[in-house]
């Protein structure tokens, strides 16, 4: 029905005698693509018709895209100390994760272990910043929900682009690092391109997931934090997977999301190894899983967010 | 117009109409916790409580607009109005019915105008903008003009923590009709800022009413109602008591009003 009506109206529809001075408003709207003819329905199966909905998320890309940057700039990311900040402190992190390892291994870590440990963590960071970040969007975004509407899955989803945007500067700083250690350099490092699109996955699912239900127990932010560092120490970052599987946690590299695609991660930058295919397997099922779950969730939560705000 | 008789009351918005709202209900559930937590959620777990409550906010409710009417919404506190506002805007989508509404629609809310008050005045109305589904370039384009009808030129660049209540409200004002909307739906926002601004808003939506464009407007101010608009909706309960000419709802309506007291008062004295 809302699609015969769609195109029914598509053509030009009948207008009321005194119309003519907005037949410039009128052929403008037919040449932007900006869905102005509306229909409400009630939702079935507790979801959005998917594809209007699609098409309106689509449309409104630039609203995500913009929401990051403000945000970013609101925290003073466009200052030059500002950048020099999303550089060092996950420079810092890095140290001190390196520091902890060390300590309690005993200095029998050499200097190539720094470059794993830097390079997964910043990976990993943009997993858990774009969480972090994510869970809080609705709750914070509550004025605009109230006032617009729009698909509310943009929310999480710029927390997602956001991170991203924080990975980057990391990028070339870990080069540095790279190339100061003195790890070889491969092809099979192109692989980490799709294995970052497989991290923004799995972030858009978690954080969509954790923001639906940050509505409905709004204590949950106090616990993420602590979620997120045991998700961090039970992925191969501070250590690696085969040590892992050597003291009997082999089915953790399996369980944990994270596990697999950071292992894969690891393989193509410290050691210029494809990945084992059954690891790259599980890597892409679960951010398939998370990313089509997570957003599942959140729509079906969506009607509701407006009045449980 | 065969094609418009598919539709439950056989109106469509080719019919020149801008809104058509269709027997349509609202239901939600609504936690009537302050700040619902996981923590108080495993408490209740063990006691068996229920604290999520069915709201009936909208009752088989039906209209429809002309294209380019002013149509007002009057009814007490708690009538279902602002939900009304909610779905016809697709903020809160129906339970049952059916809503069509033909043009681009901008809002302008009493339940909180969109912005972000860390955010500086010109981010929120480039994020406000994209929000609605404008492109950036439409954004950049009515920027001036949103500014310029606000007046609030030396302060786009602060952040709006710093804002008055007063000027809060008229970027509110300025974003919504410099949208270049079809369909306006205001809920209570007419009286903004000082006396000069409450003039300056109520010469737009007159002008704005003057240009064909469709404007649902809910207020308590019957004196608006009857100055502005051409048709009212009385709602009561979540129901449509009377549509009608707006003096007739306004004449009817008061005069519930003052029955509605004198009840309360005969209580008291007794």
């Amino acid at each position: 029905m809302a699609e015969q009506a769609v195109q029914r109206t598509d053509g030009q529809p009948p207008q009321p005698a005194g119309d003519r001075s907005r037949d410039g408003a009128a052929s403008r709207d037919q040449d932007d693509f900006t869905g102005n003819y509306h229909v409400y329905e009630p939702y079935q199966v507790g979801l959005p018709p998917l594809r209007p909905y699609l098409r309106e998320l689509w449309r409104r890309r630039q609203f995500a895209l913009q929401l990051s940057k403000t945000k970013l700039r609101a925290k003073h990311y466009d200052t030059a100390f500002g950048q020099l900040w999303m550089v060092l402190t996950p420079l810092l992190m890095a140290c001190v994760y390196f520091l902890l390892v060390m300590v309690i291994r005993g200095g029998s870590r050499g200097i190539d272990f720094f470059a794993h440990l830097t390079a997964a963590l910043f990976a990993f960071q943009m997993f858990s910043s774009s969480v972090q970040e994510g869970a809080n969007s609705i709750v914070r975004g509550g004025k605009l929900i109230l006032n617009t509407a729009f698909p509310r899955v943009l929310l999480p989803l710029s927390a997602v682009v956001g991170a991203f945007r924080r990975f980057l500067p990391t990028i070339p700083l870990y080069v540095i690092i790279h190339a100061a250690v003195g790890v070889p350099v491969g092809w099979e490092m192109l692989l980490t391109i799709p294995l970052v699109v497989l991290i923004l996955m799995t972030a858009a699912g978690v954080s969509s997931l954790v923001a639906a239900a940050q509505v409905y127990f709004r204590d949950l932010s106090s616990f993420l934090p602590h979620v997120l560092r045991i998700w961090l120490y039970t992925t191969p970052i501070l250590y690696t997977a085969d040590q892992a599987t050597e003291r009997g946690l082999g089915p953790l590299m399996w369980i944990n999301p994270m596990a697999p695609i950071i292992r894969s991660w690891s393989s193509v930058i410290d050691n210029q190894e494809l990945p084992d295919p059954a690891v790259i397997a599980a890597a892409c099922g679960w951010a398939g899983f998370l990313f089509v779950v997570g957003i599942l969730f959140f729509m079906s939560r969506e009607r509701e967010l407006v009045v449980r705000l | 117009m065969s094609s418009a008789s598919e539709a439950g009351n056989g109106y469509s918005v080719e019919d020149g109409y801008s809104i058509v709202v269709d027997n349509v209900s609202v239901t939600y559930r609504t936690s009537v916790e302050g700040k619902p937590t996981l923590r108080s959620t495993i408490r209740r777990l063990g006691r068996r409580e229920r604290i999520v409550r069915e709201v009936e906010a909208l009752k088989n409710v039906n209209f429809r607009i002309k294209r380019g009417a002013v149509y007002g919404v009057v009814g007490a506190n708690g009538a279902g109005k602002s939900t009304l506002m909610r779905t016809v805007t697709g903020i809160l989508p129906p339970t049952d019915g059916r809503v069509e509404v033909k043009g681009r629609v901008s809002t302008l809310l009493a339940l909180g105008v969109g912005f972000n008050k860390e955010l500086t005045g010109k981010e929120n109305v480039v994020l406000g903008g994209l929000a609605a589904g404008l492109t950036r370039e439409e954004v950049v384009e009515k920027y001036e003009e949103i500014v310029d009808f606000a007046e609030l030129h030396d302060f786009m660049d602060m952040p709006m923590r710093t804002y008055s209540s007063g000027m809060y409200g008229r970027l509110a004002f300025s974003v919504a009709v410099s949208l270049d909307p079809d369909v306006l739906v205001i809920d209570e926002a007419l009286s903004v800022g000082d006396a000069r601004f409450k003039k300056k808003s109520f010469e737009k939506m007159q002008q704005l009413c003057g240009e064909n464009r469709t404007i649902l407007l809910v207020t308590h101010g019957m004196g608006t109602v009857k100055k502005l608009c051409d048709r009212a909706v009385w709602l009561h309960r979540g129901e449509v008591v009377m549509k009608d000419r707006a003096k007739e709802v306004v004449k009817h309506y008061t005069r519930f009003l003052q029955v509605a007291e004198d009840d309360e008062l005969t209580a008291e004295e007794l």
